[in-house]
């Protein structure tokens, strides 16, 4: 039967087949057991690394591919389809390096970058805390320049690969009276002086990654870690998450696709009532709900993808709709799934109870699904006002 | 250090039928792909190739269509590969195909390992490894499933697997050895090597480039011939054993005992 043509390059068309290789050699035979001992992947970094893929967004002449948004999307999207933690733990990378790539001064970047690509330093972005989730501008973190040094002090809280990570690109306020403006962006090394590591969280899902505390204990950093301007920390931050969204939008898809993959199969071999389940018009009509939703979050992250590649500017509503639209489906699809393999669903047995508890934190991270209606919404208020 | 590995294409396991009429592979429609066991050879080169330095060219005798099967290994890492390609070949058994690939190797330089899988799942032989050393003039080590690498000294510390426990061995190089699947966990493909692939230039050696005599190729050089295949019939008795466990053990052994097997 027909796919949907993307119209992927040569290139593209590698990166898809060798991720979902990745994904079906390396990730799925082990995805179960991860997520019952929520030990770090870092077997399965090591094979990312080895296949250039912590590269793919980097430029080429700091040692990676030079891709772009959409590349990066196909990857996950492919990874994502054997687990979404291990995704997370490798997407959690790219969008600690973000801030280095499009903010950092030349020597940064070739002090940071070469080893990022390799894969021989994770990265980790540190912006959320205790006080400060969706309202990100009431972060507490402070940092003070002390002339020839800063010291931070404060806890950084979910901090995908906290501990794991070596490299952490961090926001904190140096002048609180500016308000959002007053925040600016730091590198922080795993090992500098005042600088540890709190509690790993326990989850409902996304076990394989890694969720911890950053503590900032009179942490002194070199004054050369700044990171962009003083007072751009929001920026760099939005900048970054609007980048990624897409991503995660992509990690939606591969999820849903691999829940609609479980139900279907499960469905054509079940048989109830002297029939599998699959000849029931009820279970039909799930199905083709499921498949219809997948393949319109896919079209639509590819879409926006490419329109930011191509060089878009404002694009916070395209980035939050990418995201949106195919994690809602994700938690719908693969709560569908669970429905369809009925009991045998909600038992460990089977892959799609995993995918319907890791699904829920798509709604959550890098900005709740609130949140991203309210960006998207404000859009539109500020397009239509223009428009009159 | 110059590293050697042979490849072969084989039928897709998963998707080949068998014509149980005719006794032959229904070839048709079936995806080629490397052989299991010589994916471990290629992560086994590699792995030598990391510690010790030098190139890792991966040699295949088989029709153009081999280039594939090349073309994966260099998107794996091996450096370059070719093809040892003829009508000349076609039909060769082990003795014809040790010949051909030892002028291959030695057209590509002296080898100082050269590493081959335990056996193909199509012939099934085991034969070629041994045999290409011998007409190398190199040592060989069979059924390899732990290696450790004597650096300083350019020696391979080899555990082969016998059929009743094991020997521990070490053999200076050059040295041809033959592994098994346990050996080795192989990698996967990267980006720049997938494309680099993608891109290679695949030579296609024919019987005059390796400077093979012909009459010791193909059919011509194989004094072993296939007259026929057959399939084999399962004709043993079955029976299915009821109750409790304990009771299926007493049938069981009585079994056993009137067959005269305890
Ligand atoms: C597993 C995991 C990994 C994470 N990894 C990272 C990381 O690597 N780095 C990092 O910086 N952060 C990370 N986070 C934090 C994550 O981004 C936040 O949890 C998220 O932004 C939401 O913040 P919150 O949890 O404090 O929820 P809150 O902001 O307290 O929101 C609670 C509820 O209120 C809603 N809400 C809040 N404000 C509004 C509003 N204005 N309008 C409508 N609804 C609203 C929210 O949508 C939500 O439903 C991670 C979180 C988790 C769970």
């Amino acid at each position: 039967m027909t796919k949907v043509n993307y119209f992927l390059t040569e290139e593209q068309q590698m990166i898809v087949e060798l991720t979902r290789q990745i994904a079906e050699e390396k990730i799925i035979p082990v995805r179960a057991e991860l997520d019952e001992t929520e030990e770090f992947p870092w077997g399965i970094m090591k094979d990312l690394a080895q296949a250039d893929l912590f590269g793919l967004y980097i430029p080429e002449e700091y040692g990676g591919l030079g891709g772009g948004c959409f590349e990066n999307c196909l990857a996950v999207e492919q990874l994502a389809y054997g687990c979404i933690a291990i995704t997370t733990t490798f997407a959690a990378s790219a969008l600690g390096g973000y801030p280095i790539l499009l903010f950092g001064t030349d020597e940064q970047k070739a002090k940071y970058l070469p080893d990022i690509a390799a894969g021989k330093r994770l990265v980790a972005f540190g912006l959320t805390e205790a006080e400060a989730g969706s309202d990100a501008a009431g972060i507490r973190t402070a940092a003070i320049d002390e002339g020839d040094h800063w010291v931070i002090n404060g806890t950084k809280q979910w901090i995908t690969s906290g501990g794991e990570a070596e490299i952490y690109t961090i926001i904190a306020m140096t002048d609180r009276s500016k308000g959002a403006r007053g925040a600016t962006a730091f590198i922080v090394e795993k090992g500098d002086e005042g600088f540890s590591f709190g509690k790993k969280e326990r989850k409902m899902g996304l076990r394989a990654s890694s969720t911890r505390e950053l503590v900032f204990n009179d942490c002194r950093i070199p004054k050369d870690r700044i990171l962009g301007r003083r007072g751009q920390g929001f920026i760099i931050a939005m900048r970054t998450l609007d980048l990624a969204r897409p991503g995660i939008g992509a990690i939606g898809v591969g999820l849903a696709q691999a829940a609609l993959d479980e139900a279907v199969r499960y469905a054509r071999q079940r048989i109830q009532f002297g029939q599998p389940i699959i000849s029931f018009q009820a279970i039909q009509h799930m199905l083709a709900d499921m498949a219809t939703q997948t393949e319109a979050s896919r079209a639509l992250v590819y879409a926006i993808a490419k329109t930011i590649d191509a060089g878009a500017k404002n694009f916070s509503k395209l980035s939050a709709m990418a995201k949106l639209f195919p994690t809602d489906i994700a938690m719908k699809v693969t709560t569908d799934a669970v429905q369809i393999l009925g009991g045998y669903g909600y038992m460990k047995d089977y892959p799609v109870e995993k995918m319907m508890r890791d699904a829920k934190i798509l709604q959550i991270y890098e900005g709740t699904n609130q949140i991203q209606r309210n960006v998207i919404g404000q859009a539109l208020n500020k397009e239509y006002a223009n428009k009159q | 250090m110059n590293i050697v590995v042979c490849i072969k294409q084989v039928p897709d396991a998963r998707t080949v039928k068998f014509d149980q009429e005719k006794g032959t592979l229904v070839r048709e429609g079936v995806e080629s792909v490397i052989n299991p066991f010589d994916y471990n050879a290629i992560e086994a080169a590699l792995e030598l190739r990391d510690a010790f330095g030098g190139q890792v060219s991966a040699v295949t005798m088989g029709p153009p269509q081999a280039q594939e099967a090349i073309r994966e290994a260099l998107s794996l890492g091996v450096d370059k590969g070719v093809v040892v390609s003829d009508r000349a070949f076609a039909g060769s058994d082990t003795l014809a195909t040790t010949y051909t690939l030892a002028k291959a190797i030695e057209k590509l330089g002296a080898p100082d390992i050269v590493i081959c899988g335990k056996q193909a799942i199509d012939g099934d032989t085991g034969q070629v490894g041994p045999g290409l050393a011998v007409r190398l003039g190199i040592p060989y080590v069979t059924c390899v499933n732990e290696m450790e690498i004597l650096k300083g000294r350019n020696v391979l510390r080899l555990k082969r697997m016998c059929e009743q426990g094991y020997d521990i061995v070490e053999v200076e190089t050059p040295l041809l050895m033959t592994v098994l699947a346990t050996l080795n966990t192989p990698r996967v493909p990267s980006l720049k090597n997938k494309m680099r692939a993608r891109k290679a230039d695949i030579p296609l050696w024919d019987v005059s480039a390796i400077g093979a005599e012909p009459g010791r190729t193909g059919l011509a050089g194989s004094p072993t011939q296939v007259v026929s295949t057959s399939v084999p019939t399962f004709d043993a008795k079955k029976e299915m054993l009821e109750g409790e466990p304990e009771e299926q053990v007493d049938a069981l052994v009585t079994r056993l005992k009137e067959a005269g097997v305890i």
